[in-house]
């Protein structure tokens, strides 16, 4: 199958959605499709063979923070030609919201059109303003994926229409066959993420840590993330300050090798979260996770059956739930089991399968469409590429 | 005088425009319906299939077998009004026979039965996916055509309004081994 994979943000930045489809074009390619994936991209930057710039994403003020997006005539027309080119079979859309490279794709494309949202974000006022201009481009879209229950919801509520749930796919075998290593070993708490985003939740935690450390000295928190390290821990009394140890930023070997180690793991994230892939990873390596009882968590974690919930920005029980299990070997051991068991159904194997049955769906149906419609003129060819090439 | 009157006219072209960008989204969205419904009937026909197969197989007990057949014999051959109903029991018999995981570690030790539990698994799956997408489609046609340009120029000519296909597709528990 001729799959083309849409990423709407910078190929150079890490993230989230940008994992999600370098781990999916990798997982396609090793099953023997053909992959080309269309991802903002300086020029300059060393790209994979099967990614293909769409331009430099500019940063422009958008829904209240500065976005990095790409748009315009120069865009566009370098999606008309990624299109063309590419002759896919289904073209595969992330976020197809964003006034981005998803919107630009699914003005210009027709024919089997998949699209996964990823963000569950509120609607915003742009978007209420652009909504029959929206309407018109995501009325294309053949199949929509949600990647949880919530992200779901949102969808239908904001968009109106239906969303078939799979889940962000995980390399569960890499994090469960990490080396731990012994100086993150005992006793400790650890935590991964941006430092200076509150949203992932680091000020609960400090706020959590003084009574931890009350009751249990020899523990320590390990962060692994980028930020301002001596603003974290302003609110921590000095003397405690050395029991935070900052690791910066870690390689994805060492990440996994962090979560084989930890004796837990803490998401105290206090909202913005639409599925929770640390989760995964973190349960992957067997490690116990803690998290706040956000809808994404409570259902990645099984609504508590795969790891422990607690109620969302309450340090005081995040300190209590820590500590309790901490102090309790065997619970830790269940939660382990529990976890590893639970998060298999995110392994690549079975999502990417989910993902392949879609477009297997998508394109049965439209395949005999286009034969129909042979008779009166243009093709599939044509109706994928532009009428107008 | 003059300059009215192009104005008009340039107004009269600019809302001409506007319907046939409006018939050319509902076309394509018609399309999009017809398309979900093929990969729908492609995919409930894949079910009845192998359900058929496994009833006639000998693997399954002769009880078993029996409603297995029954079902899929009646969704396989139902006329069109019907076929909701006889679809939904196929679902509810297969939910009936697999109940159990032993049931599908059966199928899974007879000769051939790899194959064919596979096959299960992947068409209780898919059905429900193309139902979604399918009754998306429609939404999205019945939305743009309950719209008032749509209705007072009948720029939906002749095309009959969307129904969506409703049926229990709840996938037997013993093959729905994951998250949603």
């Amino acid at each position: 199958m001729r799959i083309g994979i849409v990423c709407p943000y910078s190929w150079d930045v890490p993230g989230g959605v940008q994992f999600h489809i370098r781990d999916l074009a990798e997982y396609f390619i090793r099953l023997g499709h053909e992959v080309s994936v269309l991802a903002p991209a300086d020029d300059d930057t060393p790209l994979p063979p099967y990614v293909v710039s769409a331009g430099r994403a500019v940063p422009v003020p958008y829904n209240g923070s500065v976005a990095r997006l790409n748009f315009g005539f120069l865009s566009a027309a370098r999606v008309r030609r990624w299109l063309h080119d590419g002759e896919f079979d289904v073209v595969h859309i992330h976020e197809p919201t964003s006034p981005s490279l998803g919107l630009l794709t699914c003005w210009a494309a027709s024919g089997p059109i998949v699209a996964t949202f990823h963000t569950s974000n509120p609607r915003s006022r742009a978007m209420i303003a652009a909504y029959s201009i929206l309407q018109a481009a995501l009325e294309k879209i053949s199949a929509r994926i949600a990647v949880s229950e919530y992200a779901r919801r949102t969808l239908v509520e904001h968009l109106g229409g239906d969303a078939v749930v799979i889940p962000n796919g995980v390399d569960v075998d890499f994090f469960a066959r990490a080396e731990p290593k012994e100086e993150w070993q005992g006793d400790t708490i650890g935590f991964i993420g941006r430092i200076d985003e509150p949203r992932k939740g680091l000020p609960v935690l400090m706020k959590a840590l003084p009574r931890i450390l009350a009751e249990r000295p020899q523990a320590r928190l390990l962060v692994a993330g980028r930020g301002d390290e001596e603003e974290a821990v302003e609110s921590l009394p000095a003397e405690l300050r050395p029991r935070v140890q900052f690791l910066g930023m870690v390689s994805d070997e060492d990440k996994a090798r962090f979560l084989r180690s930890v004796d837990l793991y803490v998401a105290p994230n206090t909202g913005g979260e639409s599925f929770g892939i640390i989760l995964v990873e973190a349960m992957s390596a067997g490690a116990p996770v803690l998290a706040s009882d956000l809808d994404a968590f409570a259902q990645v974690l099984d609504q508590g059956a795969a790891g422990e919930l607690f109620a969302n920005e309450d340090s005081d029980a995040l300190a209590e739930a820590a500590l309790r299990l901490l102090g309790d070997p065997e619970r830790r051991a269940e939660l382990r089991e529990r976890g590893s068991a639970h998060v298999r159904r995110f392994d690549w194997s079975t999502v990417g399968a989910d993902i392949l049955s879609v477009y297997e769906t998508v394109t049965a149906g439209a395949a005999a469409v286009a034969a129909a419609e042979d008779e009166r003129g243009p093709g599939l060819r044509s109706r994928l590429g532009l009428a107008r090439d | 005088m003059t300059a009215t009157l192009i104005w008009i006219l340039v107004a009269l072209l600019a809302i001409g425009l506007y319907l046939s960008w409006t018939a050319g989204r509902l076309d394509r969205l018609h399309a999009r319906i017809d398309a979900a419904r093929a990969a729908l009937d492609a995919q409930l026909l894949r079910r009845a299939s192998v359900a058929q197969e496994l009833a006639t197989s000998g693997v399954l007990d002769p009880a078993a077998s029996i409603v297995l057949y029954e079902a899929a014999h009646a969704a396989r051959q139902v006329e069109e009004e019907q076929r909701e109903v006889a679809e939904s029991e196929l679902s509810q018999a297969l939910r009936a026979v697999f109940a159990e995981a032993q049931q599908v570690e059966a199928v899974r030790e007879a000769p051939g039965g790899e194959a064919a539990a596979g096959e299960l698994t992947e068409a209780v799956r898919r059905v429900p996916m193309a139902r979604r997408f399918h009754n998306d489609a429609v939404g999205a046609a019945r939305r743009l055509r309950e719209h008032r340009k749509v209705r007072w120029f009948r720029l939906a000519g002749h095309a009959p309004f969307p129904m969506a296909f409703e049926m229990d597709d709840e996938p037997p528990a013993a093959l729905a081994d994951r998250a949603v």
